[in-house]
């Protein structure tokens, strides 16, 4: 009783630091970034661009379900549909650094632009 | 041998230095003359005599995937998305059968025909049996939820996938715990719930599949304007006349299109006339009139005669192409009220998981025997009513339709957010001339006095004589009157120009004048006589002018540009929706006033300057108004860019889409009510959608939690739950497709 009582508080406190709380992996940062959009995650779901220097992403969308299909990123009022098992480059004008989030249509999946 | 030109799609170059790889790869290719690519976007042009799948093997050769790129991403691409979209539909099907052939017959056996407990060791067999077919189903019809839960677990992501993995998993591995060490639990809580993992694989997956259906319909609008597009163009070169694809169609070419064909590029007619359908794209039913020098766009239809015409803009430069690019930009966009909807769906599915821990505590701790039971029912029931899905998509799925249904009647929507706003707009300002007149003046009255001893004929010979030496704005409509009445055009000499005032000029030693009433004033000819009948036509919003012979007056020719005949119309039905109307012009008082009579307007301002139009405008803003400005003109631009929702009148051509919130493609003021109601049918629309999004999380959250239980002994079934939440997106989806049939009110 008490034992399955502990174990549900701790799969709280777990979900609140691994959902919420945890600070993600490092960026990835390599020219000519290709995020591929497969199984409701963006891989690498973080990428690090330099700031005040226009760059793009391609993303390779090999997922056919439906909110996949457009990726939107608010900041640069981006909403661009992807194109199925084919690269679509996303220009990325020169930005501010900060965090940039992206995401698809439904914010099923979920990314992170950091420019440095 | 032929030389063409390939563009392929590079797929999974990471570096630099994979483009020498590629390069090289494709340049031993035989036959092929030259390599380029693009590194920034993994695009390289190779032309010569090679096929493009030689090429593309070269390249998988070299380690790398390709692709082809169509030059023309229209009507290939679309039927492509099509494809996969019906693959992908098919594929759902075919899961959804393979669940519910599994589930159906255990939830019939569950209710119907024996109970669903764990005693016996042959019930032990019996159902381990029954757990390991539900696992194979899990693993065949289920395996992208697990897969996708897995992989953004990974990423600290929670989504739809997560709940329907958590609260199918849940289920059965209680289930499996039940079959396994069935004395472990107490013999009431003996029950296994594989029918209810296999219903809810089953139910989602149709859900899913018939989302993708009814999503397809939602860019019915996209389709119809691709599909206005022409395959085949006629193009003469070096004076021979052939077939080839559109996307081959250079600028400068000369295109012939024969009556019945589309247009299939934009272009400047070279050769004959004829009349063109436009309506598709502006919504305009009359057909135009084409004659050399007239512009000519891209997918409408030519009817009655042949021509020919030089390609201005091909490819994806035409103003179709543009159209819709605009459009497919506009219907992915998002609107302000969808990004609370947002903000809450991030957190979402982690909080969904706590409240169905929490309950689950609860019940175990408080609820009635077996607690057991209830604690894991009651958790899985609630991860699986809470897929947030259709939360997310309230708000798209309508922007999609109602900026497509804008784009049928000639009404482009630049964002989201111009949609959103014009909705709420409390005052439209209407530039005078070229919006609600037609912004080309024409010679409305001839006046021939006593004096004259000439007829009308002559009268227009001799002003148009003058005129077509002046610059005025008004000598063009001059001009062209006497053209059209084919009347021949006196041969005046000595030609001068009297700024602010008029012309004068000699005629076989006569001395002419044309001019305003100042003119008349400053060489003493007596208008006395005439001034009534001159402050007449001022009145009717015409600008009276006067023609004297040897200091005589002969004549008054009334100029006028003409209110387009649905003007009146259009501005009541803005007045219905209860919208101020404001009218602004440079013109005069008296013009201003007649037009603005015309057509019911009750506050306007005239003789104002470009700059001042802006400042109108912030001036109502600044009176707390949500200001729509409409205009067709350059000095119309700032006023345009300050107001809330700028509406450019353009013919689709113009530079004008590029600027305003909104474009009319057709002149029509109607257009501009049209765009409020879709906006407003469009809003509503979305507010229905969260509504309901909303109220069956908020509601089904707590129902699937037991929240009835205590008062009315209702628990719901996860089996319930799996087919509420599978037809919960579909609800949004339909609701956001019957705003296909929204229709503005006739004209
Ligand atoms: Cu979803």
């Amino acid at each position: 009783m008490l034992f399955i009582n502990l174990f549900c508080l701790a799969l709280i406190g777990f979900i609140v630091w691994w959902f919420w709380l945890y600070s993600p992996e490092a960026p990835v940062s390599q020219e000519g970034i290709e995020i591929v959009v497969k199984d409701g995650v963006y891989t690498p779901s973080r990428v690090k661009i330099p700031s005040g220097q226009a760059t793009s992403l391609t993303f390779l969308r090999q997922d056919k379900s439906a909110c996949s299909a457009i990726l939107q990123l608010p900041a640069l009022e981006i909403s661009e549909e992807l194109a199925l098992d084919k690269p679509t480059v996303i220009n990325i004008p020169a930005m501010t650094p900060g965090e940039y989030a992206f995401h698809c249509q439904m914010q099923m999946y979920k990314g992170v632009i950091v420019v440095e | 041998m032929d030389t063409n030109r390939v563009q392929l799609n590079i797929i999974g170059a990471g570096c630099a230095s994979c483009v020498g790889k590629i390069e090289k790869a494709l340049k031993s290719v035989p036959g092929v003359d030259s390599v380029e690519m693009n590194f920034a976007e993994r695009i390289v042009d190779v032309s010569g005599s090679a096929t493009p799948q030689q090429l593309i093997a070269a390249v998988e050769a070299a380690g790398y995937n390709a692709t082809q790129l169509q030059a023309e991403a229209g009507n290939d691409a679309m039927d492509e998305k099509e494809q996969a979209d019906l693959d992908y539909y098919r594929s759902l099907l075919r899961h959804t059968f393979i669940a519910l052939s599994v589930g159906i017959p255990l939830m019939i056996y569950g209710l119907f025909i024996g109970e669903m407990t764990v005693t016996t060791t042959t019930e032990q067999l019996a159902w381990g049996l029954v757990g390991l077919v539900t696992l194979s189903i899990m693993l065949l019809s289920g395996k992208h939820f697990y897969v996708g839960a897995w992989k953004s677990f990974v990423h600290h992501n929670a989504n739809m996938d997560t709940l329907i993995a958590l609260g199918t998993g849940t289920a059965w591995l209680y289930s499996m715990l039940v079959v396994a060490f069935p004395t472990l639990l107490p013999e009431m809580a003996r029950h296994v719930y594989f029918e209810a993992t296999a219903m809810i694989i089953g139910l989602i997956n149709l859900g899913l599949a018939l989302e993708v259906k009814a999503r397809g319909k939602t860019s019915e609008a996209i389709k119809r304007l691709i599909g206005l597009q022409a395959k085949t163009a006629r193009v003469i070169r070096d004076g021979k006349e052939l077939d080839i694809d559109i996307a081959q169609v250079l600028q400068g070419d000369k295109v012939r299109v024969r009556p019945g064909e589309k247009i299939p590029v934009d272009g400047v007619v070279i050769e004959g006339a004829t009349m063109v359908d436009e309506s598709m794209l502006t919504g305009e039913p009359m057909p135009v009139e084409k004659a050399i020098d007239s512009e000519v766009v891209t997918g409408t239809l030519n009817k009655s005669g042949s021509i020919v015409f030089s390609a201005t803009r091909v490819g994806k430069d035409t103003a179709l192409a543009r159209i819709i690019a605009m459009v497919k930009r506009a219907q992915n966009s998002k609107l302000p009220i969808g990004r609370l909807a947002d903000v809450i769906a991030s957190y979402f599915v982690p909080a969904i998981m706590i409240i169905a821990i929490v309950s689950a505590m609860v019940w175990f701790n408080f609820g009635p025997e077996p607690s057991m039971v209830f604690a894991i029912v009651s958790a899985t029931t609630v991860l699986i009513i809470a897929c947030p899905c259709a939360l997310g998509l309230a708000t798209p799925m309508s922007v999609m339709v109602g900026v497509g249904k804008a784009a049928e009647s000639g009404v482009l929507i630049r964002n989201g957010e111009a949609l959103q706003t014009a909705s709420k707009i409390s005052v439209m300002v209407l530039d005078k001339t070229g919006t609600i007149t037609q912004g080309s003046p024409q010679v409305t009255d001839v006046v021939v006095t006593q004096a004259a001893s000439i007829g009308e004929s002559e009268v227009l010979a001799l002003a148009a004589g003058i005129e077509r030496h002046s610059e005025h704005p008004l000598a063009e409509a001059i001009v062209e009157s006497a053209t059209r009445r084919e009347i021949e055009l006196e041969d005046v000499e000595a030609f001068t120009a009297i700024s602010g005032r008029g012309v004068q000029a000699q005629l076989n030693g006569q001395s002419l004048l044309f001019g305003n009433q100042a003119l008349m004033q400053d060489y003493e000819v007596d208008i006395q006589a005439y001034q009534a009948k001159a402050q007449q036509l001022a009145a009717e919003a015409k600008t009276p002018m006067y023609l004297a012979r040897d200091n005589e007056l002969i004549a008054i020719i009334a100029v006028a540009d003409p209110i387009k005949p649905d003007s009146a119309e259009a501005i009541a039905r803005l007045k219905h929706n209860g919208i101020k109307v404001v009218m602004l012009t440079g013109d005069n008082q008296a013009t201003a006033k007649a037009v603005a009579a015309k057509v019911g307007i009750e506050t306007f301002f005239a003789e104002v300057m470009p700059q001042d139009k802006a400042s109108k405008v912030a001036e109502l803003q600044k009176d707390g108004e949500v200001v729509g400005m409409t205009g067709d003109g350059i000095n119309d631009a700032p006023a345009l860019a300050l107001a809330n929702v700028g509406f450019a009148i353009g013919t689709g051509t113009d530079v004008a889409i590029e600027s305003a919130d909104i474009t009319l493609m057709r002149g029509s003021l109607h257009g501009l009510a049209d765009a409020i109601a879709v906006s407003k049918a469009t809003l509503r629309n979305i507010k229905q959608n969260l509504f309901g999004a909303f109220v069956y999380n908020a509601a089904g959250i707590p129902i699937a939690a037991g929240i009835l239980y205590p008062m009315f002994g209702l628990l719901l079934n996860p089996v319930i739950a799996g087919a509420a939440m599978a037809f919960s997106s579909l609800t949004v989806v339909s609701n956001a497709n019957r705003l296909r049939l929204f229709k503005a009110k006739a004209h």
